[in-house]
C-alpha cells in the first residue's frame, strides 16, 4: 500500500534522504527505528506530500504522492504527532472532529462517530469537552490518535507519537496502540528511536543512520544476522545492562 | 470566533455609514488657532445667527494660514477672519498686491472675496516700558536710533522674517546694545521687570491694555498693512446676501484697534469665551452660567465626536487591515511591500497628513477620519501579518493533511490561533488613534482637541486639561474594552496555554 522507490531528499547541503526504498503491505505495521537526524520523520513527510523528493518517489495505492498532489491522500491517511499535534483553540471534541467537518460529515455523523471512537479508544467522552492545556500528555495523544482515524483511513502514519510522554504512560499506550492496530487491521508506518516499542508494534522494521536505510526486515533478522555492527550496537544501547537482566 | 469577527465588523460597518451624518447646510464659519481669530469668527456667527439665515456651524481653531485658507478655498468653510498682508504674501504670493482692489482680483479667480477693512490692523509692533519712554522721549521707532544703548528681547519669528528686525534694523538704520530671543509669554514680563527695554508685540494684544507698556509709532512705515477682514467664498456671497450685507453692516469699519485690544483682553486676561466676548461687544450679554452650561453640552458633543472618530476609523482599518494583514502573509513579496508602504505612511507626520487630506476631502470628519484610519492601518496589518507567519509549523502541515484549506483554514485554525497578535496590533490602533484624534480639530474634526488647540490658543491651561484628561480617559478605557474583547474574541484554549506558560 505504500511504497518508496529510490528517494533521496537534501536540505541545502545536508542529505536528509539517500536512496531510500521499502515497501508497507497492508495490514502490517511498519517501524522506522532510528536516532534524531537519521532522516526517518523526513521519510514519513514526504510518503505525506510535505515534502518533495528530490530523485526517486513515494507512492500510496500505487498513485505517486507530491507536494502538489495529494488530494487523493485525504481521508486516506491519519496522522499523528509527538503530543498529539492538538489545536489549542479546540476542545477535545473539536479537535476529533475537525477532519469530518473538513469533508462536511452531518453533525450527527460526527457526533455518533466521536462516541464510538472514545469507545474504542477507552477515553471517557466527557473528557472532551476539555481544552488539551486541560488534557493529561497521555490524554493528548488518545485524542490526538482519535483524530487520526475519525475519518477511519486504511493508512495510519504516526511520528514519535509517545516521545513525549513519561515511562508508565508510555507503556499503557504502547499495548494500547498493538492492540488497536490488531483490531482495526490498519497499514502503518511509524517512526521511533525506541528499540522496545518497534519490536512490540512493528512486524518489520527500517533501521535508518544519516539518511540512509542500514537494515530491512523483521526484529528477529536485524538481531540475529546484522548487516553491519552499528545494527547490533544500535539495539544493543536500549538493552538494559547485564547486571540488570535478572530483574526483568 | 469567526461569528464574533463577523458581529464586530458589522458594528463597525454601523459606525462608519453614521459617523460622517453631521454635514451640514447652513453657513460654515471658521476661524485660525490664536484669540483674535476665534473672537472675530465668533463675531460673525452671532451677526449671520442674528439675520436668520440658517443654522451657524462653526468650524473653528483651525491649524494656521495654510489650513483655513485651504479650507475656505476647497468650500469645507464659507469665511474667515483673515489679514489683507496674508492673503498678500501666504495666498497669492505677492507682496507688492496691497490694495483692496487688487487683493480682490486676484481672490476672483480663486472663486474668493474680502470684506472691507473691520477697521483695526493687527500687525507686528515695538513695545518699551512707559516710564523709559517718559524718560527718553520715545514715541516713534525712529526715536529709538537715539538710544544704541538699549536691549531688545524679539520673538524668534520676529527675528528671522525679512519683514521683522532685520527689515526693520535696516529701514530705521537701528543699532541695540543686546538683542535677544524670547518667548511671546515671557515677553511681558521681561519688559516690565526691567529685564529688557524693547520687544515686539503684535498690535492688538490684550496686553497692551495693561498701565506701563507704550507701543511706538511706525513712522517710516515699515511693517506691511495687516488689515483685518473676512475672507470668504464668492458662492456664498451670491447665495447669502442678507447675511454678508448683515456683516458688513455690523462689522466693516466697526472695530478699531483699540476696540479690539479690549476684546483680546477679554478673552486673554479675564477667561471670557470668544461667545461672551463677541456678544458683549454686539451688546448682549452671555452669563457665566449660561456660558458653564453650554461648556457642559460641548463636553458631550465633543466625546461624542471623539468617540466617533476613533470608532470609525478603528474599524475601518481593522475591516481593511485584516485582510492586508492576512494578504501579507501569503506572499513574501507581497507582504514586504505592503508592511514597506504602511510603514511609510506611519512616517508621515499627523498634522502633515491631515494637511494633505484638505485638497482631496476638506475639512471636518471625513478627512480627520481618513488621515486616522491610515495611522490605524500599520499595527493592524503587522499585527495580522507576525500572527500568521509565526503559526506552528506543525499545526499547519496537520492542517495540510486533514486537506484543510481556503476560508475554512483560515477561519477555523489560522485566525484564530493567531487572534492574540491580531488583538495586540487592533489594541495598539486603538489607543494611538484616540491620541491622535486629538489633532483633528487642527482641521475641524471636532473631538477633545478642539478644547486642546483652543486652551494653546488662549495660553489657558484649564482648557487644554479639559481637553487632555478626557482623552487620556478614553484611551484607558480603550485599554480596558480590549481586556473585555480579548476574554471574547481570543478562544478560551488558547488563554489556557497562555496561563500556563505565562
Amino acid at each position: 500500500m505504500i511504497a518508496v522507490r529510490h528517494v533521496s531528499t537534501r536540505y541545502g547541503a545536508t542529505v536528509a534522504l539517500d536512496d531510500v526504498s521499502l515497501d508497507v503491505a497492508a495490514g502490517t505495521t511498519h517501524v522506522l527505528l532510528g536516532s534524531s537526524g537519521s532522516g526517518k520523520s523526513t521519510l514519513l513527510r514526504v510518503v505525506l506530500g510535505l515534502v518533495a523528493a528530490d530523485t526517486g518517489q513515494a507512492l500510496v495505492d500505487g498513485v505517486v504522492v507530491t507536494p502538489a498532489a495529494r488530494r487523493h491522500l485525504i481521508g486516506r491517511v491519519g496522522y499523528v504527532v509527538q503530543e498529539g499535534g492538538l489545536y489549542p483553540h479546540l476542545t477535545g471534541r473539536g479537535n476529533v472532529s475537525l477532519p469530518a467537518e473538513a469533508v462536511g460529515w452531518s453533525r450527527e455523523r460526527i457526533a455518533a462517530r466521536v462516541r464510538g471512537l472514545a469507545e474504542l479508544a477507552g477515553f471517557d467522552e466527557a473528557m472532551l469537552q476539555r481544552y488539551p492545556a486541560e488534557l493529561s500528555g497521555g490524554q493528548r495523544q488518545r485524542v490526538g490518535l482519535m483524530r487520526a482515524l475519525v475519518l477511519d483511513p486504511p493508512l495510519l502514519l504516526l511520528d514519535e507519537p509517545l516521545g513525549a510522554l513519561d515511562p508508565i504512560v508510555r507503556a499503557d499506550l504502547q499495548a494500547e496502540l498493538r492492540r488497536l492496530f490488531a483490531a482495526l487491521g490498519k497499514t502503518v508506518l511509524l517512526v521511533t528511536h525506541d528499540v522496545r516499542e518497534a519490536v512490540l508494534l512493528g512486524s518489520t522494521i527500517t533501521l535508518m543512520r544519516s539518511g540512509r536505510v542500514v537494515q530491512q526486515g523483521t526484529f528477529a533478522d536485524l538481531a540475529r544476522t546484522p548487516a553491519e555492527p552499528f545494527v547490533t550496537e544500535f539495539l544493543g544501547a536500549q538493552a538494559p545492562p547485564p547486571e540488570l537482566r535478572a530483574y526483568l | 470566533m469567526t461569528a464574533r469577527l463577523a458581529v464586530l465588523a458589522l458594528l463597525g460597518v454601523v459606525v462608519v455609514v453614521a459617523a460622517p451624518a453631521g454635514a451640514t447646510d447652513g453657513v460654515r464659519v471658521g476661524s485660525k488657532s490664536f484669540t483674535e481669530s476665534y473672537v472675530l469668527a465668533e463675531l460673525a456667527a452671532q451677526v449671520i445667527e442674528a439675520a436668520e439665515v440658517g443654522r451657524v456651524e462653526r468650524r473653528v481653531g483651525l491649524g494656521g494660514t495654510g489650513i483655513a485658507y485651504r479650507a475656505v478655498a476647497h468650500g469645507s468653510v464659507d469665511l474667515y477672519p483673515e489679514y489683507t498682508g496674508t492673503i498678500s504674501r501666504a495666498i497669492l504670493k505677492d507682496a507688492a498686491v496691497e490694495s483692496l482692489a487688487a487683493i480682490r482680483a486676484g481672490l476672483r479667480p480663486l472663486g474668493l472675496t474680502i470684506s472691507d477693512p473691520l477697521g483695526f490692523e493687527n500687525t507686528y509692533a515695538l513695545a518699551v516700558r512707559a516710564d523709559a519712554a517718559r524718560r527718553l522721549g520715545l514715541e516713534r521707532i525712529s526715536d529709538l536710533a537715539g538710544h544704541p544703548e538699549l536691549r531688545g528681547a524679539f520673538t524668534s519669528g520676529f527675528l528671522e522674517r525679512d519683514d521683522g528686525w532685520p527689515g526693520l534694523r535696516r529701514h530705521y538704520g537701528l543699532g541695540l546694545a543686546v538683542v535677544r530671543t524670547i518667548e511671546h509669554a515671557l515677553a511681558y514680563q521681561a519688559l516690565s521687570s526691567g529685564t529688557v527695554d524693547v520687544i515686539d508685540v503684535f498690535s492688538t494684544d490684550g496686553r497692551l491694555t495693561r498701565p506701563g507698556t507704550v507701543v511706538l509709532r511706525d513712522d517710516r512705515h515699515f511693517f506691511p498693512d495687516y488689515a483685518a477682514v473676512l475672507l470668504a467664498r464668492t458662492d456664498f456671497v451670491e447665495a447669502h446676501p442678507r447675511a454678508w450685507a448683515a456683516l458688513e453692516r455690523t462689522l466693516v469699519g466697526r472695530i478699531d484697534g483699540a476696540a479690539m485690544i479690549r476684546l483680546n483682553a477679554l478673552a486673554d486676561l479675564q477667561g471670557r469665551s470668544a461667545r461672551q466676548v463677541a456678544a458683549r461687544f454686539l451688546g448682549r450679554e452671555v452669563t457665566d452660567a449660561e456660558e458653564r452650561a453650554r461648556l457642559i453640552r460641548e463636553m458631550g458633543t465633543l466625546t461624542l465626536e471623539h468617540l466617533g472618530l476613533v470608532a470609525a476609523a478603528l474599524s475601518l482599518a481593522v475591516l481593511v487591515g485584516l485582510p492586508l494583514g492576512i494578504l501579507a502573509a501569503r506572499s513574501a513579496v507581497l507582504g514586504q511591500v505592503e508592511l514597506m508602504a504602511v510603514g511609510v505612511l506611519q512616517t508621515i507626520p499627523a498634522l502633515a497628513l491631515l494637511c494633505f487630506m484638505i485638497p482631496l476631502l476638506g475639512i471636518g470628519t471625513l478627512p480627520a477620519l481618513v488621515a486616522l484610519f491610515l495611522y490605524a492601518l500599520l499595527p493592524i496589518v503587522r499585527g495580522t501579518y507576525t500572527g500568521l507567519a509565526t503559526l506552528d509549523r506543525q499545526l499547519l502541515e496537520i492542517a495540510d493533511v486533514l486537506g484543510l484549506a481556503g476560508w475554512r483554514r483560515l477561519a477555523r485554525l489560522e485566525l484564530p490561533l493567531a487572534s492574540v497578535s491580531v488583538l495586540a496590533g487592533v489594541k495598539t490602533a486603538a489607543i494611538w488613534t484616540v491620541g491622535t484624534a486629538t489633532l483633528a480639530a487642527f482641521i475641524g474634526g471636532g473631538g477633545y482637541g478642539t478644547l486642546i488647540v483652543r486652551g494653546l490658543a488662549l495660553d489657558d491651561a484649564r482648557t487644554i486639561l479639559a481637553g487632555a484628561v478626557p482623552a487620556a480617559l478614553m484611551a484607558l478605557l480603550f485599554h480596558g474594552l480590549f481586556e473585555v474583547v480579548d476574554r471574547w474574541l481570543v478562544p478560551r484554549g488558547l488563554r489556557l496555554v497562555m496561563s500556563r506558560h505565562g
